[in-house]
């Protein structure tokens, strides 16, 4: 495949400082960009004893994405399509790739990325690394449940192509394995076809959680994707007021005649960026009250049928460029666990701790989970699943987390390691009853652990 | 690793049986603290600091460490990193000296120096390649109020600490940007072993405080920390005192 290194197979590492999406606990590594497989595999050769690290777009908010020390793979220079079969839809892509991308130039042919998180600013090695799942995952599974095939370069410096059914040990220690594995060059994904390009959306607005826990459990089985949004600084009878959105893709039919001359037209919405939107302020508990009162009040009680756009249904944020830095210099953390169905006492119990302790998260998102897939590391599993943003600064933070870690681990919860920044390494193998055989994969492909992350040593994964 | 909130989880303790450095790394034990290794000179005082600290649920391992023998430094750190990441290294080894005594017996007064500023010369450069090598973490050093202008009554120990804080705050700068934080501690006159039998003195504090002091200087990153507070400006008042006055109080 080589024909040996050409005058650009060694791109210079920059020592720089680097972080999560959160901007917490930074550290310093040597940072690589390659483009291609060959310097791919020249950077690994060249590692020091403080190992390696892939890193996409760097949107997990802790420290998956770092190595200090020792060397990240800044994988976003390996961005070809590779290969492309409408006919099945299929396509095989660099892991460079971000799902923005694959968005803006599939959606005109017809297609959607099978699943999408909050944000398209991600890779589809990240995607794969984080086994990530979107509104649609009580329908539809997480990302690697759409993953054909993944070619990675392995420790001993091998390629090798994985899929599922070849390869299941390592497919599925990948999949979700937040880059420990392995650096992965390529994958094939199965796309979703759609008829348009705008969302058919029904919003309704509950008064509490438990109408809205009751209304999520009776619409899922009638949508694609459903989430819903929640007030987690309402109290007492409003304890948990929600605003839940579900959708579809429509169809050329529920389009006005006027947009059906082009159903597929796809715009990226205008980016602001944050110095414009909220000059120095930073989000605290009064402010955060008010913007969460007035997001419930704009909201419509009840509405069927309204035209959506991708962006303004599935990435409203991305609208707001680096809208992280709204937290200012100490960053924020977020706090994702899901629950099992059957313990729904225990999600009620934390959104009661947290409208106690009137910390503001301002994105507080909640939905339900439908089965999980084999990754050994892989988060989601059936269940409620609940998403805070906090400021790192918010007084009295450690204590409210430590206190919500009880109530998910008595109620068999578990943390998603993408959004972790700060777990106890000592609820890992309680949540992740896998583990073991995760790192049995990883002794077995990397036995001298050249691929090591912050978030791995902090960990001990 | 630190996490986003700013917690370590392993600990290096130059002076393993310093009783400040014992209280912070029980506050650090009680947070998120799981490895910890204390390194100074055999004794039954070392293993029994180790025992009571595993008690706490930390891994303790302890390792021979001795302050003047200079030569071993590199060596020794070297093993204790090779054996796993360290957030804090905690420079807390001293040794107060017996002023009166020491003018008389010269030899006496450079071990003084020979442990507190060339044995932390020494140790202190040791755990910063180290730190820097691994890309991140944290170097504390137990400096003093005494070295900041140096008192008739205490200028041998104080001429070793101001030494070992002139070290550390350049060590600080030139690790800037590195990911490598280095703190300078200066406590005032703290209750512990070293100052057994001495009389109290206004500002005394006690090694918890202390302990406080460096567990939230190291949260914070700051670059120094007064013990307690105040002497932040007891001490800039005391550094602008002309020489005629100052050499007069008696302090
Ligand atoms: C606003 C916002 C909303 C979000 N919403 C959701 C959501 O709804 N659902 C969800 O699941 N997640 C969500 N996330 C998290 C995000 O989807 C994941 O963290 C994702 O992994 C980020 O992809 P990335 O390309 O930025 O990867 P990075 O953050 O750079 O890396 C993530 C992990 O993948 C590994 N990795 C990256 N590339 C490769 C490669 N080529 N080979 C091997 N390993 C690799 C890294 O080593 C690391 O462990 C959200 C994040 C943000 C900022
Ligand atoms: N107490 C105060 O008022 C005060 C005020 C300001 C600064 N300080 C500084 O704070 C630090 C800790 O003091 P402390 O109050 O905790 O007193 P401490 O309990 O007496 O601790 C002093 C430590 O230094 C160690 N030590 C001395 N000589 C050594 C050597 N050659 N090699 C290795 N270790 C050696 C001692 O170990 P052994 O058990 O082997 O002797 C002991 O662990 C010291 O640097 C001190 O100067 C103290």
């Amino acid at each position: 495949m080589s024909d040996g290194p050409s005058a650009d197979a060694r791109p210079t590492a920059r020592r720089v400082s680097l972080n999560g999406w959160g901007r917490t606990a930074p550290s310093f590594a040597d940072v690589v960009r390659p483009t291609n497989r060959d310097q791919v595999a020249s950077a690994l050769g060249q590692r020091t004893s403080r190992g390696v690290i892939a890193r996409g777009l760097g949107r997990s908010y802790g420290d998956p994405a770092q190595n200090a020390g020792g060397t990240v793979l800044d994988m976003t220079g390996l961005d070809r399509i590779l290969a492309v079969d409408l006919e099945r839809g299929l396509v095989t892509c660099e892991a460079g790739v971000s799902l923005d991308r694959l968005i803006e130039l599939f959606v005109p042919l017809g297609f959607f990325v099978p699943v999408t998180p909050g944000t398209r600013q991600v890779t589809v090695g990240g995607a794969i690394g984080a086994d990530v799942h979107g509104k649609n995952h009580h329908a539809d599974g997480s990302f690697c449940n759409h993953v054909l095939s993944i070619d990675m370069l392995m420790a001993d410096g091998t390629e090798r192509t994985i899929t599922p059914d070849g390869d299941p040990e390592l497919f599925w220690a990948t999949a979700g394995g937040m880059g420990l594995t392995g650096l992965i060059l390529s994958a094939t994904i199965r796309m979703t076809p759609i008829e348009t390009s705008l969302a058919s959306v029904d919003t309704d607005r509950t008064k509490n959680l438990d109408e809205a826990m009751a209304l999520m459990a009776e619409t899922d089985e009638k949508y694609t994707y459903t989430v819903a949004w929640l007030d987690c600084l309402a109290k007492g009878a409003n304890l948990g007021r929600c605003v839940l959105t579900c959708g579809e893709f429509a169809a050329l039919d529920d389009l006005p005649a006027k947009k059906r001359r082009d159903p597929l037209r796809f715009r990226t919405g205008s980016l602001l960026t944050v110095p414009d939107l909220v000059p120095g302020r930073l989000p605290n508990k009064l402010t955060m009250g008010l913007f969460n009162e007035l997001w419930y009040r704009k909201a419509p009680k009840h509405k069927v049928g309204q035209l959506q756009s991708i962006t303004g249904f599935f990435h409203p944020l991305d609208l707001v460029q680096e809208w992280n830095r709204v937290y200012g210099r100490t960053g924020f953390l977020q706090y994702q666990f899901v629950v099992p169905f059957g313990r729904e006492d225990g999600l009620v119990k934390a959104v009661e701790t947290i409208s106690a302790h009137g910390a503001p998260s301002s994105l507080t998102v909640l939905k339900r989970f439908g089965p999980g897939n084999a990754g050994f590391l892989s988060f989601p599993k059936p269940g409620w699943t609940l998403t805070l943003d906090f400021p790192t600064n918010t007084p009295g933070l450690a204590r409210l987390l430590k206190q919500l870690d009880e109530i998910v681990l008595t109620n068999e919860g578990r943390f998603y390691l993408a959004k972790d920044s700060r777990m106890d390494p000592a609820d890992l193998a309680r949540m992740y009853p896998r583990l073991e055989r995760f790192r049995e994969v990883r002794a077995k492909v990397d036995p001298d652990g050249i691929f090591v992350s912050d978030q791995a040593r902090r960990l001990g994964l | 690793m630190k996490d986003a909130l700013g917690a370590p989880q392993s600990l290096l303790v130059l002076g393993g049986t310093s009783e400040i450095a014992l209280t912070t790394a029980r506050a650090m034990v009680a947070e998120r603290v799981r490895r910890v290794v204390l390194a100074g000179r055999p004794s039954a005082a070392l293993d029994a600091a180790a025992e009571q600290l595993r008690g706490l649920g930390a891994t303790v391992e302890v390792v021979g460490f001795d302050a003047a023998e200079t030569d071993d430094h590199e060596k020794t750190i070297d093993e204790v990193f090779a054996a796993g990441d360290i957030d804090v290294v905690l420079l807390a080894f001293g040794v107060l000296g017996d002023q009166d005594a020491d003018e008389k017996s010269p030899a006496a007064a450079a071990r003084v120096a020979q442990v507190n500023y060339v044995g932390g010369v020494s140790a202190g450069l040791a755990a910063a390649n180290a730190l820097s090598r691994q890309g991140h973490g944290a170097l504390a050093v137990i400096s003093s109020v005494a070295g900041e202008r140096a008192r008739k009554s205490n200028f041998i120990y104080g001429s070793t600490k101001a030494g070992l804080d002139a070290f550390a705050q350049g060590l600080g700068d030139k690790l800037h940007g590195t990911g490598v934080h280095v703190m300078v501690v200066r406590p005032g006159f703290v209750r512990t072993k070293m100052t057994e039998g001495l009389p109290d003195v206004p500002l005394a504090t006690t090694p918890e405080v202390v302990a406080e002091a460096i567990v939230k200087g190291l949260r914070r990153k700051s670059s120094v920390v007064w013990v307690p507070g105040q002497f932040r400006f007891v001490m800039s008042a005391l550094r602008h005192v002309p020489r005629p006055i100052f050499r007069k109080l008696n302090i």
